[in-house]
């Protein structure tokens, strides 16, 4: 096969989302990582709902269907469905997937059928304006509420873990090198690949993961989960995540007689999913946020029961073809 | 069995089956029907469910019905109202009181009116014992107690052997009719094949019924009703979802396409969701979504993707799919949303027939989004009318809805059965490897574009719902390009109509009244022309199936009649809508809605009236 480049990827659009907005990041390092998964270009197809973030397949030089507000979901579904060769990608925003499109989000994981899903999380409605989102923070003032919301925010990871997602993976749009990585072993997991990626809006929402992203404070705000590996992390790889009881905790190994033993080794491929939960949840500045591969379990997928159900009852079927159904059953000749 | 009293032959005939939710009402008027349409009968039916599911015992509210009308001459409705009714309880005896020819056979198990089921019905004394029914026929059969005393060695329990009861009614049917047996017990012993005990009381008791009509004498006669003159060919029976499910059947196949339907369940639509989940084998991929906005927009994913993509839904569930058909006519996606309609607005009759959804098809949406809406007006033709709506999604590559109602979709009538080689041919208009490709350029005449499917090598592209560039396709706000792709996806659906046939009437060529239907109003509609044509009127009827665009021929039409008058199960939409395209010509209305189709006679005394000033 060619080998493709990222400029394979690239459409002829005009790219307009507002100058510094992480969607750029998030798009370049989409169209880097595609090249690597050694598929052909036309087996790509990128859906989207609406939002900033769903005018991506605009710009990207694949198949792609820019729908309706939340319920791109259903659609990819019916894409995979229809084709089940064809590497799918639903674009959402917050807004998007958690509030209008929450059921379908849901139902999507609950059926694992094997699509990726990249969740542009900028705690934000950047569209329409920037009201709050079913993220944003609680108590931020927004136009939609400027006395503060008194909304609980969702968390997804805990929305797909609870609707039995997967795969569920974190990354930062300021880190590209991870978000490549991701994207392709996203697509190599079979089932519902659920990426958050948190975004930066510069106009609406901007720093609000500043705490996580920052230079200053990222190595100690951040840790890279990975497989088989201890959950180390910070400027000297020397703090570390253990379970104490029932509890997470940060401890820093050599202190405390803490050694690199003590520390909890990430394992995405547990079936329960407690710890991957508590993982996930973790924020600063108690808890470094968790980045990575966080839960990635084998589970069987909605389209290929569905394909098993049509070969069997193709194989052993009385008839196969219309003229022979209509012919069926009680029937009499005048 | 020979026979001692007269048989009478009768032209035609409309029985009733009536009684509780748990009285088997349905199987035994679809045996009845069965067994008939095995005679050679034409014949119609009409099932009629209460809205709950396990509504109390006993009342009136959960009085389950099949009516089947029969006969050796052409039959076009389930008859306006029985010549024969079963009543298996006072409350079906009460729910079809009105329902029943003056004079009529009556049949009831009168081991039912205690009472207590009296009072459950809402009798204070029994209607049998006061003059209520003076002048009918009524048969008191101890059917329960009948039933028990065949099955008192069969050593099922009694929950089994009250459930063989409506055996019995129909074993009594079938001696007032002279029909054999034969058909419903290879049914019995197919249906309950791994409980031989089983089948054995049930035919146990439809043979004790059957005697019990032969020995006492309150029925003077047996009657027949002799095979019907159709066409020669093969038949079967069909009700209208089950046709609706074959005809797309037939389209995927004609068309090299995959079917794939996207539905959530709704009464009375879901039956063609069940219907082609059956079908795995012939290819059809069925996903039951989360809801019906999912079912549309998993449909328009699989359409994109080069499937023949369906979706199904009733009234309600249209108003859910309002901006995913918006988002087909824009993206110009194939599509076919069927509607089999039920009475609203909201939950409204959800088992009750109406046709109030037309502005809904043609205009429920936001911005100017105008899809082809077609109607089909039989059980049978419902197959018919779902193939030519998936031809012209195909070959236009626009959504098409399609209209049936709660009456054809439960409704069934004998069907000539179709071939597929028949069936006309589909050429679904697709962009292939190796064209210069523009997403958005027209063909000449039919204004249609082509569809690329993922997959093709160069072919990529993006669609979606923003304004579309003229040929381009690339997303465009510019004011005059709006202008004129609102106009272009206009006229794309009005040159359609250069492609379907001219209307055709039923009757007189012109003459003194043209009535018009449209959709499922068809079987009474022409009976009540036809029995008016034979008295030597000059009317016609003009039954629409295309509703937009209307076939090009209307004007003259319309124009050879001195009065019009327009038939609906609604307000007068579809009045309304010729008016809007006909400006000028006078059209009368003749509305009903409530939840029950026309009978032919109230049509064709309202007709008279017409036709008399
Ligand atoms: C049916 C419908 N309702 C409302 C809107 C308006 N709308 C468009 S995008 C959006 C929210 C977008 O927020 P999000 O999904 O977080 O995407 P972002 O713009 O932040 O990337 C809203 C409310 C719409 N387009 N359609
Ligand atoms: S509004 Fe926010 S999310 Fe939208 S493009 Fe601008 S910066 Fe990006
Ligand atoms: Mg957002």
């Amino acid at each position: 096969m060619e080998h493709l480049t990222n400029k394979d990827f690239t459409s002829d659009q005009e790219v307009k989302w507002c100058p510094g907005c992480g969607d750029y990041a998030i798009l370049r390092a989409m169209q880097k990582a595609l090249p690597n998964l050694e598929r052909k270009k036309e087996d790509f197809v990128f859906i989207s709902g609406i939002g900033c973030s769903s005018r991506f397949p605009y710009y990207m030089n694949t198949y792609g269907f820019h729908t309706i507000h939340g319920r791109a979901p259903a659609f990819a579904t019916g894409v995979k469905l229809a084709n089940p060769n064809l590497s799918v990608w639903q674009i959402t925003g917050d807004g998007d997937a958690l509030a209008i499109g929450g059921n379908h989000f849901i139902h999507a994981l609950r059926r694992n059928i094997d699509i990726n899903i990249l969740l542009f999380n900028n705690e934000i409605y950047g569209l329409t304006k920037g009201q709050f989102s079913p993220t944003s923070k609680k108590g931020i003032k927004t136009k939609s509420n400027p006395h503060g919301t008194t909304d609980e925010p969702f968390s997804p990871s805990d929305l797909a873990i609870g609707a039995q997602g997967s795969f569920f993976a974190r990354v930062v749009d300021t880190n590209p090198k991870l978000m490549q990585q991701i994207f392709v072993e996203a697509e190599s997991h079979r089932g519902t690949s659920l990426i958050e990626i948190l975004q930066n809006c510069v106009i609406f929402n901007d720093k609000t993961f500043a705490p996580i992203t920052a230079k200053e404070v990222k190595k100690d705000a951040q840790i890279v989960l990975e497989q088989g590996k201890p959950m180390l992390f910070g400027a000297e790889m020397n703090k570390g995540i253990v379970l104490n009881g029932f509890k997470l905790e940060v401890v820093t190994v050599g202190e405390n007689g803490i050694t690199e033993k003590d520390i909890l080794v990430h394992d995405a491929k547990e079936q329960d999913p407690t710890l991957h939960a508590m993982l996930a949840r973790m924020r600063p500045p108690e808890f470094p946020a968790a980045l990575g591969i966080i839960r990635a379990v084998d589970r069987p997928t909605f389209d290929e029961g569905l394909l098993a159900q049509l070969e069997y009852e193709k194989e052993n079927a009385k008839f196969n073809t219309v003229d022979e159904l209509l012919q069926s059953g009680d029937t009499w000749e005048i | 069995m020979d026979k001692t009293t007269q048989v009478v032959d009768l032209e035609k005939v409309v029985i009733k089956f009536a009684g509780d939710s748990g009285d088997g009402m349905q199987l035994t008027g679809t045996q009845f029907t069965d067994t008939s349409a095995l005679l050679g009968n034409d014949l119609a039916t009409f099932p009629d469910y209460p809205a709950e599911i396990r509504a109390p015992q006993g009342t009136v509210a959960g009085v389950s019905g099949f009516q089947i009308h029969i006969g050796r001459i052409d039959i076009n409705t389930p008859g306006d109202i029985a010549d024969v009714l079963v009543a298996m309880n006072p409350a079906a005896l009460k729910a079809n009181k009105n329902w029943i020819k003056k004079g009529g056979t009556i049949i009831v198990n009168i081991d039912t009116f205690t009472k207590r089921d009296l009072e459950k019905a809402g009798y204070e004394t029994s209607p049998l014992e006061d003059n209520s029914f003076e002048g009918y026929n009524i048969i008191q059969a101890p059917i329960t107690k009948l039933t028990r005393e065949a099955l008192k060695d069969s050593g099922l329990d009694g929950k089994s052997i009250g459930r063989s009861k409506n055996m019995f009614a129909l074993g009594i049917v079938y001696w007032m009719f002279n029909r054999p047996m034969k058909q419903t017990e290879k049914f019995l012993e197919k249906k309950f094949a791994k409980k031989p005990e089983v089948v054995a009381a049930n035919i146990k008791v439809m043979h004790a019924g059957y005697n019990f009509a032969d020995t006492i004498e309150a029925l003077p006669s047996s009657y027949t009703v002799l095979s019907a003159n159709l066409a020669p060919g093969t038949y079967r029976n069909v009700m209208g979802n089950q046709a609706i499910a074959w005809g797309f059947l037939a389209a995927a196949e004609r068309s090299n396409k995959e079917l794939f339907l996207g539905s959530y369940p709704i009464t009375p639509a879901s039956d063609i969701l069940h219907e082609l989940a059956k079908h795995k084998n012939l290819g059809v991929k069925t996903f039951q979504a989360e809801d019906e906005i999912a079912g549309i927009c998993s449909a328009i994913g699989a359409s994109f993707t080069g499937s023949l993509a369906i979706t199904t839904t009733s009234g309600p569930g249209l108003a859910l799919k309002g901006e995913g058909l918006g988002l087909a006519i824009m993206a110009e996606l194939p599509l076919v949303v069927v509607n089999v309609q039920r009475g609203g607005p909201s939950t409204g009759l959800p088992t009750k027939t109406e046709q109030s959804d037309l502005m809904q098809a043609l205009y429920g949406r936001n911005g100017e989004s105008p899809s082809v809406v077609l109607a089909s007006s039989t059980p049978g033709n419902c197959f018919d009318w779902a193939y030519m709506a998936s031809k012209i999604t195909l070959e236009h590559n626009t959504p098409v809805v399609l209209l049936s109602d709660g009456y054809l979709g439960n409704g069934a009538e004998p069907w000539k059965i179709k071939s597929t080689k028949d069936m006309p041919e589909i050429n679904p208009s697709i962009a292939v490897e190796g064209e210069e490709y523009q997403p958005y350029a027209r063909d000449e005449k039919t204004l249609a574009r082509k569809i690329a499917l993922p997959g093709t090598k160069g072919l990529e592209h993006r669609l979606g719902g923003l304004e579309k560039e003229d040929v381009t396709g690339n997303v465009s706000y510019d004011p005059d390009n709006h202008e004129k792709m609102v106009g272009i996806r206009a006229e794309k659906i009005k040159r359609i109509a250069d492609v379907i046939p001219d209307q055709q009437v039923f009757g007189k060529e012109e003459g003194d009244l043209l009535v018009i239907g449209w959709g499922g109003t068809h079987g009474s509609l022409y009976s009540a022309v036809d029995n008016l044509l034979a008295d030597g009127e000059e009317i016609a009827l003009c039954q629409f199936n295309y509703i937009n665009p209307l076939p090009n021929n209307i004007e003259t039409l319309l124009s050879k009649y001195k009065k019009i008058v327009v038939c609906e199960l609604n307000s007068g939409q579809f009045a309304n809508y010729l008016r809007m395209n006909f400006q000028g010509t006078i059209f009368n209305q003749y509305n009903k809605i409530q939840g029950f189709p026309f009978t032919s006679s109230e049509l064709e005394s309202h007709f008279k009236t017409l036709l008399a000033k």
